[in-house]
């Protein structure tokens, strides 16, 4: 038997499972309903299609690319998957016929670590330099630093000025 | 006649631009005025033989001359006149004529002003800004020719000379091949126009920058003289960029207006550099600081304007927009190498005298968090920038080409934009020079309340995607510590004048209106990201081919087809236009007529959608395909797009910012001379 104090600490993450279970059904519930009976839906095709570009026309992917061309592509993928193949399946037979480029974002081996080395790399480099700047900045003098001033009277030089102004007066 | 006319022009510009050169080259070295107010004029004529120029073109495009090559390809008996004109731009040669004429606008527009005060940078403004428009005219004189004429020569074959070959006849097609489908979309007509104006605008803070370089002035003068002209290129740059947006939405049909396309982002590059530099110079203004870093960014942006131009115009990296390839690529290159070197060249030799005389006190000042968020503009300046060239390298290193795409841009910026709005929120309340962790948490409570307020009433409503939640919290933030500004601003004018509120708003809007204008500007970033986030997060979509009767559901909605019809139309397209009846949650809420329009003179499809827009979302339906003959069964892709038009009506607000910080000021001079005869005045009385 399972104590009341286990039961409560499981009942939430049962609730959380079956939540996402009911979103997971809600999310299948949003499909086309007019597919041939058996075969795969538009939808299933469209989404290995969606991880695909165009081999042919640069930079438009497969799903949405209104050539011919690609038409008959997304065929070869519904046939594929009629017969049986896996998504990961149909990805590979694609880049092994037309190269890297069917891919949306190069495979992380060779010279293509590049291209997800280069930009983190440039922002640390950022980072340390604004860092070494920090290091170099100085306090300014005690009697300029007001930590009672509110904020937004040193911050708004604008009001500051048209309340001189208008004292003025 | 008028091709020889508009190809003369041309080349005098070219010879005019060149004098201009040397005239203002020769007369900063020997310091002769004379000189330098000819290099003056030679600048000023640069703009009416530009206009002759393509006047000519227009004509020729108009007036349907079909020997000339130019107007055969982008032109068709069909167009209707406003197409024609259009034209100008819709082809290589044509828009870099287009580019040229807005460049001499812009250097005839600036050499008129006032330079009493910066008298020694004028030749300096004029070798720049003439350097630029004479390279753009020899691509046109020497490569691309917009008027070029077609020869039919003895065996035949059909060739495109200035001059008649000989034994060649004049060849004139009976009708042109027309302007690109994709072209004629109304944002598409604008867009480029925009483009270009945001483009060769920000050559002019360029020319200043280098002027101050050259001439050793290290002050800020050249920032405060350029402040306009930099707002007004960022203006047209992002108008450009939304028109575009836009244009992808309406006819590209997949569903989005963002595809991070190489082209698309080789015009947001100059606008990253362009709005970091636009943060960066009030750090100069306020503090005299950053000299070097400004310097650096006005010469980025001017160098990625011209590779923006180079990538869409060269035909380098092949995509939807690059529609034609031409040889000008290693012109580009040359260009882009030589102006860069000696930029940089001159900012070395000036290092020594730039360097700031103020420093930075508090990593939580105004100009502290300004720095950072120039670190995220150019993180995700570095992302674009590797991103549209990785595939080259790849293509050279390896001999494979690769796709770099949305997947990739949007892991790698998504964090960085989301660092910049919560800088957006911070940073309007933390103070120059000074501020303490405790001073800005003073400022900036009441606001970060509210914004948690706003995320637990979106978390009740429902959303549990973390992604989504973290946008709304930064959104609501930033909204909530602007129109807090707004309220500070007002209320504090309202106690000293005793002014009511909508007074105070507006004459606090008008007294400052840079600062209040870039408010206005984070408004509408904000409503942006709202829609980014609607249909980055939330969109759904399906597809499905139906008979007539039948019906497709996609969450609340469900469509039935009713009927199709194809015919033709008097300017030369098949359409294909399917009527599908909407319901949402039950009940009919309209119809809607997805469209594919075939054009036969260039033989394009071109999808239109059928698009129920409303605040809560856009209902997208495109038609994919359809059975021709007995027009039973047609296949549909439909999206579900949610608060997409916060999107476009951010980027209204955006613009309606800009143009609020941009507008000119009253001229002070006469400000200060009627200022002080009206107190004579009160004396007086």
């Amino acid at each position: 038997m399972m104590s009341s104090n286990r039961i409560s600490k499981i009942l939430p993450i049962v609730i959380l499972l079956v939540g996402l279970l009911a979103s997971l059904i809600a999310v299948n519930a949003v499909q086309a309903q007019g597919e041939q009976p058996g075969g795969p839906t538009d939808d299933e095709v469209n989404a290995i299609a969606k991880q695909l570009y165009c081999p042919v026309c640069e930079n438009i992917p497969l799903d949405v690319c209104p050539t011919q061309a690609c038409a008959q592509w997304r065929e070869l993928i519904r046939e594929k998957l009629v017969a049986g193949w896996s998504e990961d399946e149909i990805k590979t037979y694609f880049v092994a016929q037309y190269g890297d480029r069917v891919l949306a974002q190069p495979p992380a081996s060779g010279l293509n670590w590049l291209v997800y080395i280069i930009p983190p790399l440039a922002i640390i480099g950022g980072i340390y330099i604004l860092y070494r700047a920090w290091r170099g900045w100085k306090q300014p003098p005690e009697d300029e630093i007001d930590e009672e001033q509110p904020v937004e009277a040193a911050a708004d030089d604008y009001v500051a000025r048209i309340e001189d102004e208008l004292r003025k007066r | 006649m008028v091709a020889n006319l508009g190809y003369g022009a041309l080349v005098i510009t070219l010879l005019v631009s060149l004098y201009g050169i040397g005239a203002a080259y020769y007369g900063a070295r020997r310091n002769k005025h004379a000189w330098v107010a000819s290099a003056r004029n030679a600048t000023l004529l640069t703009f009416p033989l530009i206009t002759v120029s393509a006047l000519s073109i227009i004509y020729l495009l108009v007036t349907n001359d079909y020997q000339v090559d130019y107007v055969a390809s982008v032109t068709s008996n069909s167009m209707p006149a406003y197409l024609k004109v259009t034209a100008l731009w819709g082809g290589q040669p044509g828009s870099l004529v287009f580019w040229s004429w807005l460049m001499a606008a812009f250097a005839s527009a600036v050499t008129l002003r006032k330079w009493d005060r910066d008298q020694e940078f004028l030749p300096w403004v004029v070798i720049v800004t003439l350097g630029t428009l004479g390279f753009f005219v020899a691509l046109n004189v020497f490569f691309e020719n917009p008027f070029l004429r077609l020869w039919q020569t003895t065996s035949g074959g059909i060739t495109s000379a200035m001059l008649q070959p000989a034994g060649s006849a004049p060849y004139v097609p009976l009708d042109g091949s027309g302007l690109n489908p994709l072209l004629r979309h109304p944002g598409m007509i604008i867009h480029p126009p925009m483009l270009y104006l945001g483009f060769v605008s920000f050559v002019i803070p360029y020319a200043f920058a280098i002027a101050a370089l050259v001439t050793g002035r290290t002050d800020d003068r050249w920032i405060r003289i350029t402040r306009r002209w930099t707002l007004v290129a960022w203006l047209f740059l992002s108008l450009g960029l939304l028109l575009g947006g836009r244009w992808a939405y309406d006819v590209l049909g997949w569903g989005g207006y963002w595809g991070w396309d190489p082209v698309e982002i080789a015009a947001f590059m100059p606008w990253l550099t362009g709005t970091a530099f636009l943060h960066s110079v009030m750090i100069q203004e306020k503090r005299g600081m950053l000299k070097h870093w400004n310097m650096i960014l006005i010469i980025l942006t001017f160098e990625l304007v011209i590779f923006g131009t180079f990538l869409t115009r060269s035909g380098v990296l092949s995509s939807v927009h690059a529609f034609a390839q031409s040889a000008i690529g290693p012109a580009f290159f040359a260009f882009m190498g030589l102006t860069f070197i000696v930029s940089l060249s001159l900012l070395l030799k000036r290092w020594n005298d730039l360097k700031a005389k103020n420093q930075m006190h508090s990593m939580l000042s105004r100009e502290a968090l300004f720095l950072l968020n120039n670190l995220l503009f150019m993180g995700i300046l570095v992302v674009c920038f590797w991103g549209v060239i990785f595939p080259l390298i790849s293509e050279i290193f390896t001999g494979q080409k690769v796709t770099v795409g949305p997947p990739f841009y949007e892991r790698a910026t998504g964090p960085l934009f989301a660092g910049l709005l919560l800088l957006m929120g911070v940073a309007p309340l933390a103070a120059w020079r000074y501020s303490s962790a405790k001073t800005l948490g003073r400022a900036i409570w009441k606001p970060f309340i509210v914004s948690l307020v706003v995320v637990v009433i979106v978390l009740i409503g429902g959303t549990r995607h973390w992604a989504a939640l973290l946008g709304f919290w930064l959104s609501a933030f930033v909204v909530s510590v602007t129109l807090y500004e707004f309220w500070r601003g007002a209320m504090a004018r309202r106690r000293r004048s005793g002014e009511s509120l909508p007074v105070a708003l507006w004459r606090l809007l008008g007294r400052n209106r840079r600062r209040y204008g870039g408010y206005i500007i984070h408004l509408g970033v904000v409503l942006m990201a709202i829609g980014i986030i609607g249909i980055e997060v939330f969109q759904t979509e399906t597809q499905g081919t139906i008979s007539r009767g039948e019906q497709i559901s996609l969450g609340n909605y469900t469509v039935s087809f009713d009927s199709l019809s194809v015919f033709d139309t008097p300017d030369g397209r098949n359409v294909a236009r399917a009527v599908m009846s909407v319901e949402r949650n039950g009940r009919k809420v309209g119809e809607l007529y997805p469209r594919r329009d075939y054009y036969y003179e260039s033989q394009q499809p071109m999808t239109i959608p059928g698009v129920r827009s409303t605040w809560e979302d856009d209902f997208y339906i495109l038609l994919v395909d359809w059975q021709p003959i007995s027009s039973a069964g047609a296949t549909f892709k439909i999206y579900h797009n949610p608060l997409v038009n916060w999107l476009w009506l951010g980027g209204f607000v955006f613009i309606l910012g800009t143009l609020v910080a941009a507008w000119p000021d009253r001229d002070p001079q006469k400000h200060k001379v009627s200022a002080s005869s009206k107190s004579y005045a009160t004396a007086k009385a």
